[in-house]
């Protein structure tokens, strides 16, 4: 169908452009960027005064729950939440039941996501079988099922050998290697930030240098094999100035921090908020206005939604029992842009966070408006202002810190490869 | 936030915690306790302020002696008293913590007692049941004790009469210790001045200074002058770990002698929130001694128990 969008504020932060200006859509691709091509007749017309266009969001680590978890969310409403939040393009990593260590379990999930032909999928294929940390998963088998890269989710691999032969298998390939840095035995049993508010509330600790060991193995790990590495949500500010110093190195890392990092802190498990339960744990204001900072000057790379839904009765439960995430598809471009207000970021560069870099970080020729490009596309009223209810959430998940906050950003419309798949107007 | 322990009047609703207590609920409990020590020497030991209402005691951990003072309290307040003593595991599936808590208040439950092992359960009771309910905090995880923390005030407020020249050092596991963190919210908020916390590294949680307390690890350093001495207690799982290497080596270093008591001033109280393990925190001779106020701790503790049921039934 042809389609075209006028009016709006065309922002492509990988074309560096910033501009009133048309999109033409046709074919599934961007058909021309300003005016239209010869012939152009629009079979649809969408008026985007006082809007923002922009790439499909990117995010780089949605759990879909898919197989294994039905109970908490399924492909159906995660892919609708997905593209109601303007995500075109999401990652999700590997920690289902069974874990995706296996091509046919890539397959069938790839299968699955489009099947619905909502926004596409690229699994994360686990590092080691079972994610049981010792073996290694078929690698090469599980890229041409569809892996983009490889990662042990949240799960511990305490064994250091495993994870240098795991670097070095995944650098023969030119593999990237998604790592969340976390030391699993300084970690344990931990369930909040090693700090003053887990002393007053009693719970156990997570201490900053369970993640700053485990950034400082994996970057001494990676200049033995050359590996490409991404760290996910980071959580320290000694971390981002780990990330910052190798990156001035030369190494090939890069890096991404979940949307409540970047808004949230100790403070806010207020008295055992469960909702405020994540990993890694939210820690001290210091740790966030880094990530922040981090996030501004580029050491970070991304910002992810690292959506978790989770059922309501896993989350009422003691803080400590309760199961840890946080629902995220739908708040990441209200996230980021509240960030981005904050911090005095322009608005392009904030949004680059969230299309052209974790783009770059998949390896995908994705996330910009070029002509001749699919046209993955998203829509959004920068202006207007929503309180977050569990009610007008499309994922199942409704566990959120913010619920009832009040946050910038609407999507009004998302079209993933030239197809509208979600029009605010009709829902 | 609101602090969910008080109702729109700002008075006492639920007993979760001594954090955030304005200093005036604090001291109108133990003001109410001295007036049922009294009750509790009578050949007569009851009063019928809750005749008629049930309190329930909802035990998730095991403990006979606390248990054993709320019934007391509750008994001779002329309440209904259930005991259930409900072992779980995190692990174990089955009736949630809120459907147990369902359960029981369709029986007619006006208070329930908690103890649980995981920190933040009697909030989440809390603020789950309905507005005429009451929710007693007999001890969460390691964050807090407050009838525990209520009595040791009680305690000391009997012997020292003023909390604002006080020093006074908490003795032993901190880390692990409801006991500890609520004196300490308990003393802070009474104004004392001098208040230490004593142990090994690995007993001492992050950030414990930001509670408003003095960290030692030198026993005897930490002793020195104080009116007051708390001993922890030390459970022998924590020998188990990378904790502690021995029993021996813990009291040679942290237990209370006489000799070590000694660095005290020489009318300085100890105490202890039971059960003891002699030879491991604190030596039978102290134990015994004439310093102790352990036995006395116990008796107050019905009557500040009472004293906080009475005050919750009244609001």
């Amino acid at each position: 169908m042809k389609i075209h969008i006028k009016n709006g504020r065309l922002i492509d932060p990988a074309n560096n452009i910033d501009t009133r200006a048309d999109l033409f859509v046709a074919a599934g691709k961007v058909a021309a960027v300003g005016n239209a091509p010869g012939g152009f007749s629009a079979k649809r017309v969408i008026d985007a005064a006082g809007l923002v266009v922009c790439p499909g969001l990117i995010d780089l680590s949605a759990r879909l729950r898919e197989p294994g978890f039905e109970y908490k969310a399924t492909l159906e409403s995660e892919m609708l939440a997905a593209v109601s939040g303007g995500v075109t393009s999401l990652a999700c990593p590997p920690d289902t039941e069974p874990p995706l260590d296996e091509p046919g379990l890539v397959e069938m999930l790839k299968h699955r996501a489009k099947t619905l032909n909502l926004a596409h999928v690229y699994p994360i294929g686990a590092l080691t079988v079972g994610l049981a940390g010792q073996q290694l998963t078929e690698m090469a088998e599980l890229r041409d099922a569809g892996c983009v890269g490889f990662s042990h989710a949240d799960v511990p691999l305490p064994d250091n050998q495993v994870l240098w032969r795991a670097l070095q298998y995944a650098a023969t390939f030119g593999f990237c290697v998604w790592l969340r840095p976390q030391d699993g035995y300084l970690a344990k049993d931990g369930v909040a930030h090693d700090g003053e508010v887990a002393t007053r509330l009693g719970l156990p600790g997570i201490p900053v240098f369970a993640e700053t060991i485990a950034v400082a193995t994996i970057i001494q790990l990676m200049r033995a094999t050359g590996t490409r590495v991404h760290l996910c949500r980071l959580s320290t500010r000694e971390a981002v100035a780990m990330v910052r110093a190798a990156k001035r190195d030369g190494l090939p890392l890069s890096c991404d921090v979940g949307i409540h990092h970047a808004h949230l802190s100790e403070m806010d498990l207020g008295y055992f908020d469960s909702h405020c339960h994540l990993l890694p744990p939210l820690r001290s204001a210091r740790d966030r206005d880094a990530l922040r900072e981090g996030l501004k000057d580029g050491t970070i790379d991304a910002l992810c939604s690292d959506h978790a839904p989770v059922d309501e009765d896993s989350k009422l439960l003691p803080f400590g029992e309760s199961e840890v995430g946080a629902t995220g598809l739908e708040l990441l471009l209200p996230l980021t842009l509240k960030w981005a207000l904050e911090m005095k970021v322009p608005l392009a560069q904030a949004l680059a966070r969230i299309t052209r870099e974790p783009a770059r970080i998949l390896g995908l020729d994705a996330g910009h408006l070029s002509e001749g490009y699919t046209a993955d596309v998203c829509v959004f009223d920068a202006e207007h202002y929503g309180k977050v209810s569990a009610a007008a959430l499309k994922s199942q998940g409704k566990n959120t810190p913010f619920l009832g906050i009040e946050l910038p950003g609407k999507v009004r419309y998302t079209m993933v490869q030239g197809r509208i798949v979600y029009d605010a107007g009709t829902g | 936030m609101r602090n969910p322990q008080l109702n729109d009047e700002g008075e006492l609703r639920h007993l979760l915690t001594i954090e955030g207590l304005p200093r005036e609920i604090l001291t109108h409990i133990l003001d109410t306790a001295t007036s049922f020590v009294g009750v509790t020497a009578r050949e007569v030991k009851k009063v019928p302020l809750l005749r008629g209402k049930s309190v329930f005691n909802l035990f998730f951990e095991p403990s006979t002696r606390t248990r054993t003072t709320f019934e007391i309290a509750a008994k001779r307040l002329s309440a209904d008293v259930i005991n259930l003593n409900i072992a779980v595991s995190s692990h174990t599936k089955g009736e949630t913590l809120l459907d147990t808590v369902d359960n029981l208040s369709a029986m007619h439950a006006d208070m329930f007692v908690v103890r649980h092992a995981q920190s933040g359960a009697p909030h989440l009771i809390a603020s789950h049941v309905a507005s005429h309910l009451h929710v007693i905090n007999a001890g969460d995880g390691r964050h807090a004790h407050p009838t525990q923390g209520l009595l040791d005030l009680y305690t000391i407020r009997h012997y020292k009469k003023d909390f604002t020249r006080l020093s006074v050092a908490i003795v032993g596991d901190v880390l692990h210790s409801r006991v500890a963190r609520s004196l300490i919210h308990a003393l802070t908020l009474m104004g004392t001045p001098d208040l230490r916390v004593i142990g090994p590294m690995t007993l001492i949680p992050a950030g414990v200074d930001k509670l408003g307390v003095t960290v030692f690890h030198d026993l005897e350093r930490g002793l020195r002058d104080v009116d007051v001495v708390v001993m922890l207690r030390l459970q022998s799982e924590r020998m188990r770990g990378a904790l502690l290497p021995s029993a021996q080596e813990f009291f040679k270093y942290y237990g209370l002698t006489q000799e070590k008591l000694a660095l005290a001033k020489p009318d300085a109280i100890v105490m202890h929130p039971g059960p003891m393990n002699r030879g491991v925190e604190i030596d039978s001779a102290v134990a015994d001694g004439s310093h102790a106020v352990i036995l006395p701790q116990v008796t107050f503790g019905i009557a500040v128990r009472m004293a906080v049921m009475s005050i919750l039934a009244g609001n």
